[in-house]
């Protein structure tokens, strides 16, 4: 597995990220500042790490999604691409139009940050096929806009077609239908606003975050 | 030419900063408010002069960035 870490100004992920993917591949991701427009060749999964890309400013996510290398972030996803996307990640995945819905403000207002118990809904992916369906498992929150939004159509698609990977067992932020984590239609893209990158190795308080970047190591090593 | 874009949440998207207001507001003895929605308003200074060629474009930066349109709606204001 060849992967690549996207960077923004206020990213501050993007290390956490970085060595979550070494530890699965087994090399360290490549580190592409978002004013490149192309990406390196050879690249099986992009990650777009979380922070505080451009200061939250006009919306969170708003500016980055709109940055010279998020269009080849989004014709690498249109070819089949792996795309994962973390917190502040998310909400540029949506900003960007590759994940539907979006992400607002906190239902209480306030900053979470703390360690939440989360289902993963679905085996059904490259990034969850490492877990049970059904399965709990404890990884941590830090955002103040978290609160996932998508009008009841779009959250009835998303359910009906299995593309809800993790739900909260006690939602923190007001998300419809409890949603932590989305797939796009093709599978191949996550947007998910925990971070199993801070919970991928037992020094960091527990490792329950591991299985995700396992498992896609192992679905790109047998493709 | 200016132009001024007003901002919105949807009617039914919730707007926890906006209800956030409103208790304020109701502490401070404001009873009479039922209703608080938030928004933004965003200034734009143009070097266009053709008003109709600015809203155009002014139209198309909302659709493009100012504003979600998932979670959002604008209005386009022109200025002389």
């Amino acid at each position: 597995m060849r992967t690549a870490v996207i960077v923004f100004p206020g990213s501050n992920c993007d290390r956490d990220l970085a060595v979550a993917f070494r530890n699965a591949s087994g090399r360290p991701p490549e580190m592409i500042w978002h004013k490149e427009t192309a990406l390196p060749a050879g690249i099986d999964v992009i990650g777009i790490p979380g922070g505080f890309s451009f200061g939250d400013y006009l919306r969170c996510g708003a500016i980055s999604a709109r940055a010279p290398i998020m269009r080849a972030v989004a014709d690498f996803a249109a070819r089949g691409g792996y795309v994962l996307g973390i917190c502040n990640g998310f909400q540029v995945l949506t900003e960007a139009g590759l994940l539907p819905g979006a992400l607002m403000r906190n239902a209480g207002l306030k900053f979470v940050c703390k360690d939440v118990s989360l289902s993963v809904q679905t085996r059904n992916s490259a990034f969850t096929a490492g877990y049970d369906k059904g399965q709990h498992i404890r990884i941590p929150v830090a955002h103040h806009d978290g609160n996932y939004v998508a009008d009841p159509a779009i959250v009835e698609r998303l359910r009906g077609e299995d593309r809800i990977a993790f739900t909260y067992d006690d939602n923190p932020n007001g998300s419809v239908a409890d949603i932590a984590g989305i797939l796009s239609e093709n599978r191949r893209v996550l947007g998910m606003m925990p971070h199993p990158e801070r919970m991928a190795d037992p020094t960091l308080g527990g490792a329950d975050g591991a299985p995700l970047f396992r498992s896609l190591a192992e679905a790109l090593v047998s493709s | 030419m200016k132009a001024r874009v007003f901002v919105t949440l949807k009617q039914g998207v919730l707007d926890p900063q906006g209800e956030a207001v409103r208790h304020s507001l109701h502490a401070l003895g404001f009873e009479g408010v039922n209703a608080v929605r938030q928004g933004k308003v965003i200034e734009l200074d143009l070097a266009e002069t053709d008003e109709a060629q600015a809203r155009r474009s002014v139209q198309e930066m909302c659709e493009k960035l100012l504003a979600n349109t998932v979670i959002e709606d604008y209005r386009v204001e022109m200025l002389p």
